[in-house]
């Protein structure tokens, strides 16, 4: 077995998969896996708040978990499966979670909104039929400053109701 | 903030982690989930000349059931373990001391060897292994060395844990069959740091008197604390709730910081020592109820 060493400050070419899709791009070791993201790979739907895990903006799906971006670094994600806001539905159209948001008015200023949405899909898998409580308990990993949360949680109450019934 | 620059080795077994941190010492530093080291480097709190990512490091995955023990790799996400069937059914007060532990988000990363070498005073896993008296498994060059938790933690951020050691594993007694748990905490936001935390684990004999009582106390001091609990031991259960929460309240020299007083943290560790206790004994009548 070998260990990887990338040296401080050097670049390297990182390979993960992105929304379904190989990608590549130029690192260096300290890079947050948020700003890979956003710089090199131009997925713009992550949003950098806090840069220190409290505020759940910059949350995606790693491997199917939804995880921070900003505590991670990109040296980290060799070959990982990662899922932004902008692979949760087929371009152009909304999912099901949007579509309610989008109802309920569920976001205003829309910075949290893509970390949420990351968040909402991999707790209603294994959550799907989730109350109040649970929702709540899950949201508290965000931070929102326009709604006040009921319309979220009423977005997502809908949207797992909805979705239950079709599944 | 962006963290400083550092090299990034990334191990693929725990040998070469130990070699690698066993040559560069305290220059180094151990990267697992990152939930807390994360923020440390990203707020330049931490500036290490190296990083070690232990989290592609299979043998720090598992959790196994060792005859009287189950042993938690240290790399066991805090999701896992919450999910693991075996830590719900043989560390059950670690399963109910879980979902308290930061969110959703940040469980699906942090893992419960990072809490452990954090050693936050307030830490929920710490608190569950201290009360459990269980153990911090340590591995360097050197060789493998066990250290019981009770003794592991020394302070607010300060552990037993050498320049060159790297935590493989926690050790958890099982559990007996019988017995019953209670996690009870106040934050001042389900996630947050706990203000105070109680743990509570007991079984209970055919007379209704206290066979096996340990009871956990932490925030309140620099690490959590295993309160002394042996006066209390045969006497008969309706009666220990109240003098339980005295008795702690009275043996812990409660911390005061910018959100709460000394007087607050102990007007709460009575509260929260009398609510672990009383659950844990309802759970203990409720299972003796089935039996009967």
């Amino acid at each position: 077995m070998t260990t990887l060493h990338r040296a401080a400050g050097e670049r390297f070419t990182l390979e993960l998969t992105l929304n379904g899709r190989p990608r590549c791009g130029q690192a260096e070791p300290r890079m947050l896996l948020c700003d890979f993201l956003r710089h090199e790979l131009q997925a713009f739907g992550v949003h950098v708040g806090c840069e220190h895990g409290v505020c759940g903006a910059c949350t995606i799906l790693v491997d199917g978990r939804a995880v921070r971006s900003c505590t991670q670094y990109a040296s980290q994600a060799d070959g990982a499966e990662i899922v932004t806001v902008e692979g949760l539905a087929q371009p152009g159209t909304l999912n099901e979670v949007q579509r309610a948001f989008a109802k309920h008015h569920a976001l205003q200023c829309g910075f949290c909104t893509p970390g949420i949405l990351c968040s909402v899909a991999h707790f209603l898998r294994e959550t799907p039929h989730p109350d109040e409580q649970q929702i709540r308990d899950m949201l508290s990993g965000h931070i929102c400053r326009c709604t006040g949360y009921a319309s979220i949680v009423t977005a997502i109450l809908e949207a797992a109701t909805a979705m239950a019934k079709d599944a | 903030m962006k963290p400083v620059a550092f090299d990034y080795y990334r191990p693929q077994a725990l040998s070469e982690a130990v070699a690698l941190l066993s040559d560069m010492g305290d220059e180094a530093t151990i990267l697992a989930g990152g939930m807390t080291l994360g923020p440390m480097l990203n707020l330049r709190v931490a500036r290490p000349r190296a990083v070690i990512d232990i989290s592609r490091i299979p043998a720090l995955k598992t959790i196994s059931v060792q005859s009287n023990v189950v042993l938690t790799g240290a790399g066991v996400t805090q999701s896992d373990a919450l999910r693991s069937e075996v830590i719900q059914r043989e560390v059950p007060l670690l399963a109910m001391a879980l979902p308290w532990v930061g969110h959703f988000q940040t469980r699906n990363r942090g893992t419960l060897g990072g809490s452990v070498a954090h050693a936050d005073p307030s830490a929920e896993i710490p608190l569950a292994l201290v009360t459990y008296g269980g153990a911090v498994v340590l591995q360097s060059r050197r060789g493998q060395r066990r250290v019981p938790a009770r003794e592991f933690f020394l302070g607010a951020l300060m552990t037993q844990r050498r320049s060159d050691e790297i935590i493989a594993a926690l050790e958890w007694p099982r559990c007996a069959p019988n017995a019953s748990h209670a996690f009870a905490e106040i934050a001042q936001r389900h996630g947050d740091f706990a203000i105070v935390a109680a743990a509570c684990s007991l079984r209970l004999d055919t007379l209704d008197r206290v066979e096996e009582l340990s009871l956990g106390v932490g925030g309140v001091e620099g690490r959590p604390i295993a309160v002394a609990v042996n006066s209390f031991l045969r006497r008969p259960a309706g009666e220990i709730a109240a003098d339980l929460s005295e008795h702690a309240a009275a043996n812990l020299t409660p911390m005061e910081d910018h959100s709460v007083s000394a007087d607050y943290r102990t007007a709460l560790t009575k509260v929260l020592v009398a609510r672990a206790v009383s659950s844990a004994l309802d759970v203990a009548r409720q299972r003796r109820g089935h039996l009967q």
